[in-house]
């Protein structure tokens, strides 16, 4: 480990590397702060300037420099304006903006910081203590496995959408695995389900896609629901004092210590990710704090504000384990660097800490400088950063969809592309419209290749469905995803018989 | 029936023609050496079409409920669609789509330098002394990173020049 961290260590510290990371936390934090612009459309504007770097190693870094931001600036606007630009942020607003109405706007940015901070390099030392394990467990893995695994990922995420909206989920991810069998596969030469339209023979292109499902019905729901933006004027200048008490320090340290964990391994497990982490480190943390404090909860409490800004940033951290070890993304933000490193001409899996170490540990380096220039540099920088948040829609509008217009057609230097990015968004928002999860639509779409690829090796090996049965291991893990895939249902139904039943006794 | 229903309907729909061409059109046009293989380019497809009718009629049918409480309040209530401002957004796709077929024939500068005025003008902005310097300040800088940093061609100039 150590020889591979110095590797790591040489390859992050070269100038050009250290000014991406520098330049991914700050665009990312900038941009994260608006509002309707989440970390998955951030990375997918930025993946073209990533491609075009060339550089695998440098264009990751940017990359999670540029997601890290995000979730920073998310929480600036929670706290600020009560208005997050990330779900994963969501949960700092509850403490965070009360503190902000208190004019201690200042002090919560600072809490905020110290957390994300604390959060994020916790999460880093444990990644690099499970990275390699995992890895080092996934070489036993077959193709028969890595199917079976990839649909347990799928499944977990489905499960995660929530009771009542697992079968969405589950279409949703079917339509992803669909669209992607749609050109040139790579185990038969010939073209598939294209209708005969030559722009479709290398398959629909993800950027274009991962605009069309995040970026631009984020930008529609903008138009169609103005929101309140900018704040109450006088209230979101103020950002007082950004010193914390000792007595506050030691307050938060303990929940900082249990959320970074807690944190790291919800963002493990697929589909969970920055969300849930964070709203779950708010309630395990009110639950278990005094009652004194309890009360102080949602009205401005140093640890809900803690809690959630550190579980979110160890959960980014997580989400990068099944990404680096197995090439399988648990979440949204994760696919799509996914969807870059193959156009890298990498595959993530347990081979890359084989092959290309100095990708894996660098990124791991990065992610500790990331962290600090989050703390120095932003810290000090957020009273003029946060003057974005004052960019009139009229303008903010126009420039998403510009940005959103240009991610998708520089990638394929085709018009044809906007039309089918424009297609493809109102597809999207008639989606959201109808509460069907966005996100499995894509990581279908990216794990669809792979799937189908290790699938058919596995049929051919054991020529046919035998190997379900013949590899105890794969069956394994199917049973498990039909399990996660069920159970929600299960439970609901449950709790609606038990609901009846106390309807009937009454 | 709810819009969502009417959505599993239609995949349900598009399930069953992806599922008509991978069972019947694809493999006779298959050499006949790959036709011992365990695996044929439809074996996929036909596994996710079915799965895809099962997963699009548990939805359309109802099956599965949410459990009490768990409702959710939509960001956007779709059916009354009408009381947003629907009109704006119709028109801004549309001036995406008119940017998408101009970027070539008008060339970048021209098209992007229309978009964006004309894009923030439709969302009601009238500083129009304002609005075009920054229109076209955005436009000369994003041609000039796309084209000279990236690398990127981007043609500037109409066609016809």
């Amino acid at each position: 480990m150590l020889e591979g961290l110095l590797i790591g260590l040489s390859t992050a510290v070269m100038p050009m590397n250290l000014l991406l990371v520098v330049a991914g936390c700050l665009i990312g934090t900038f941009i994260g702060m608006l509002p309707g612009l989440g970390p998955m459309s951030i990375i997918a504007i930025m993946i073209p300037v990533a491609i075009t770097i060339g550089d695998p190693t440098a264009a990751l870094i940017l990359l999670a420099g540029v997601y890290y931001g995000a979730i920073f600036g998310g929480s600036t606007s929670s706290i600020l304006l009560n208005a997050p630009g990330v779900a994963g942020t969501v949960a700092s607003s509850f403490d965070g903006y009360p503190m902000a109405r208190a004019g201690q706007a200042g002090k919560a940015l600072t809490v905020a910081a110290i957390a994300s901070f604390a959060g994020g390099t916790i999460g880093v030392v444990l990644l690099m203590i499970f990275a390699p394990m995992l890895s080092s467990l996934a070489l036993l893995f077959h193709s028969a496995e890595y199917f079976a695994l990839m649909v347990v990922g799928l499944s977990a995420i489905a499960a995660f959408a929530g009771t009542g909206q697992v079968f969405k989920a589950v279409t949703m991810t079917l339509l992803g695995l669909i669209m992607a069998t749609v050109g040139e596969g790579a185990l038969f030469n010939m073209p598939r389900f294209t209708m005969g339209i030559m722009d479709l023979q290398s398959g629909f292109s993800f950027i274009t896609l991962a605009m069309a499902l995040f970026a631009l019905p984020e930008a529609i729901f903008l138009v169609l629901k103005p929101r309140e933006m900018g704040g109450d004027g006088e209230k979101s200048g103020r950002i007082g004092g950004l010193r914390i008490t000792r007595a506050e320090a030691r307050a938060i340290t303990p929940v900082i210590g249990r959320q970074s964990v807690q944190g790291f391994f919800v963002g493990v497990l697929p589909g969970a990710g920055a969300t849930i982490a964070s709203f779950l480190g708010y309630a395990v943390e009110r639950n278990i704090a005094s009652k004194a404090d309890q009360e102080n909860f949602g009205h401005g409490s140093v640890k809900g504000l803690a809690a959630p800004e550190t579980a979110n940033n160890a959960a980014c951290t997580g989400s990068f384990v099944p990404l680096l070890t197995l090439g399988i993304p648990g979440s949204g933000t994760t696919a799509i660097l996914l969807g870059a490193l193959i156009a890298l001409n990498v595959s993530p899996g347990p081979r890359l800490m084989v092959d290309e170490p100095q990708i894996f540990w660098a990124v791991i380096i990065s992610m500790y400088i990331g962290n600090v220039v989050l703390l120095i540099l932003n810290l000090p920088l957020i009273p003029y950063i946060a003057k974005i948040l004052t960019i009139p829609r009229n303008y903010l509008i126009p420039f998403i969809l510009f940005f959103t217009m240009m991610g998708s057609y520089i990638g394929q230097n085709n018009a044809t592309e906007l039309l089918m990015l424009v297609g493809f968004g109102v597809v999207a928002t008639i989606l959201r419209f109808a509460d069907y999860p966005l996100a499995p639509v894509l990581i279908g779409f990216i794990l669809g290749r792979m799937m189908e690829d290790n699938f058919s090796r596995a049929m051919q090996l054991y020529d046919g469905f035998g190997f379900i049965l013949a590899r105890p291991m794969t069956l394994g893990l199917l049973i498990v995803a039909l399990i996660l895939l069920l159970l929600p249902s299960y439970r609901a139904q449950r709790a609606r018989r038990r609901a009846k039943g106390v309807a009937d006794g009454d | 029936m709810a819009l969502d229903r009417w959505i599993a309907l239609i995949f349900v729909l598009l399930c069953l023609t992806y599922g008509y061409a991978a069972f019947f059109t694809m493999d006779h046009l298959l050499p006949p050496f790959m036709q011992r293989n365990p695996v044929w380019p439809s074996t996929f497809p036909k596994v996710l079409a079915a799965l895809g009718v099962i997963s699009g009629m548990v939805v359309l049918l109802g099956l599965e409920k949410p459990a009490p409480g768990a409702e959710k309040v939509p960001e956007i209530n779709y059916r009354r669609l009408t009381e947003y401002k629907l009109g704006q957004a119709l028109l801004l796709l549309g001036l995406m789509v008119a940017y998408a077929l101009t970027l070539r024939p008008l060339g970048f500068l021209v098209s992007t330098f229309a978009f964006l005025t004309l894009a923030a003008g439709l969302l009601g902005e009238r500083r129009f002394a304002v609005l075009l310097p920054v229109a076209a300040v955005a436009t000369g800088v994003v041609w000039y990173l796309v084209q000279e940093v990236l690398g990127i061609f981007l043609s500037p100039l109409p066609r016809i020049l």
